[in-house]
């Protein structure tokens, strides 16, 4: 409403952008060649890729036979 | 410079005007800066990579005893106990392992939208319309009333949409109805820091990974994710690619990039060095609401809980989808993979949470 507030909203908002416009930033081929090597290197501890078997997955209980 | 002046004191000459002016062009700036950096799309640096095998997922466990809509849940960092909150203001304590609640909790409030487990195990966080967050010790007497324990630690003016605790039990983060989040003190409940930026409701905040220092990410109704410095209360980065809310928020295992859930049915992942959205993953088939997100382990797979009651598994890195998961009969509206990463878990309006390995 007041022209003031109107002005310390404003540059709050301008402020924020230079702040902004100054970070460093890389390209996006290097950025996801990055997140790439972070999946490749992590993928052998990544029990849903590896598929982690009966006897090691405590949700997975094994079945059991019962003999008539 | 002029970054750290008073913003009530202007700089000589500056005016509204020229102050809109200078907003225009620095949104502009952003712009031009973030799109010379655009040389490829993820996917296409993921071409050369296997893709992944088949993709077989069950329920192996079904929570059951809310009465109604599950609204949260969060693991132990013991991989076996979960804390589920709903809107009929229980906090459940289970052992996701035998099915078996070992606490519960009746909240004064409904709709009990946040609810968190201490690093320890040894207590939990929740709160909702009550706009509090309040922390409960576990007894390891099961007939203790845990509602006497109580400590209220977080107060906002409106509904607490999301909680968690920091590195410790010593302090909690929060985000609010009322468009902040902010840091608390759990002993004295006092505020350590806030956090101003959204202008609307904020969902959904997660941490970053502890190895990469004192930031987080948070989204809201405002279509925007914000990256915060913790210790300054700076808005460190901004991105506002989504059409619609912002339902959930979270880091990358890297802790280099975020992923988003929406109600523009989409999930989208942010990389924080590059500044720009790296990602989409949507199909002209799911017109639904993502509500909630997760990475397995190694960052590879996104898991995704929709307002259509499906889950969709995506390959984050080439874009496609991997698996839908159906079983819930409602919208599932949180979904966490376990600390260990060999299974995660979905919270539903049916009223039931499912363990799926």
């Amino acid at each position: 409403m007041s022209g003031s507030s109107n002005i310390v909203a404003m540059k709050k908002i301008v402020q924020q952008l230079r702040f902004e416009a100054n970070i460093n930033r890389v390209k996006v081929s290097q950025a996801a060649a990055e997140l790439q090597q972070f999946c490749i290197q992590n993928a052998l501890q990544d029990p849903m890729l590896t598929g982690v078997s009966s006897s090691t997955n405590p949700f997975r209980t094994q079945k059991v036979c019962s003999f008539l | 410079r002029d970054a750290c002046a008073e913003p009530h004191q202007l700089s000589k000459g500056e005016t509204i005007h020229t102050l809109k002016t200078e907003s225009e062009t620095l949104k502009a700036k952003l712009e031009e800066e973030r799109a010379k950096l655009h040389d490829v799309e993820l996917h296409q640096v993921a071409e050369k990579i296997e893709a992944l095998g088949q993709f077989v997922m069950k329920t192996r466990r079904t929570l059951k005893g809310h009465g109604n809509k599950v609204l949260c849940m969060d693991w132990c960092r013991d991989k076996r106990r979960i804390v589920s909150s709903s809107q009929d203001g229980k906090v459940i304590v289970w052992d996701a392992y035998t099915t078996n609640k070992e606490h519960a909790v009746t909240m004064p409030c409904t709709w009990v939208m946040a609810c968190a487990y201490a690093p320890s195990g040894c207590a939990v966080a929740c709160g909702g319309l009550d706009n509090k967050c309040s922390v409960y010790p576990l007894s390891l007497d099961k007939n203790e009333n845990l509602a006497a324990k109580k400590k209220s630690v977080a107060m906002h003016t409106n509904y607490l949409s999301s909680c968690s605790f920091t590195n410790s039990d010593m302090q909690i983060l929060t985000s609010s109805g009322d468009g902040t989040c902010a840091l608390w003190d759990v002993e004295s409940g006092q505020l350590l820091q806030s956090f101003h930026g959204h202008s609307a409701d904020v969902l959904s905040l997660n941490l970053a990974p502890s190895e990469t220092g004192n930031t987080f990410v948070s989204g809201g109704c405002d279509k925007k994710a914000n990256v915060w410095d913790m210790r300054s209360g700076q808005n460190v980065q901004s991105f506002e690619t989504h059409e619609s809310d912002i339902n959930c928020v979270k880091y990358y295992p890297s802790g280099d990039a975020f992923a988003t859930g929406s109600d523009d049915a989409t999930c989208r992942l942010y990389d924080l060095r590059a500044d720009r959205e790296v990602a989409i993953y949507s199909k002209e088939s799911i017109i639904f609401g993502a509500s909630s997100v997760d990475f397995s382990l190694s960052g590879r797979l996104l898991f995704a809980g929709y307002n259509d009651y499906t889950i969709n598994v995506w390959d984050v890195l080439k874009g496609t989808r991997v698996a839908i998961l159906f079983g819930h009969e409602n919208r599932v509206s949180t979904v966490r993979v376990s600390p260990d990463g060999t299974a995660f878990c979905s919270g539903s309006w049916d009223s039931t949470l499912r363990i799926w390995a």
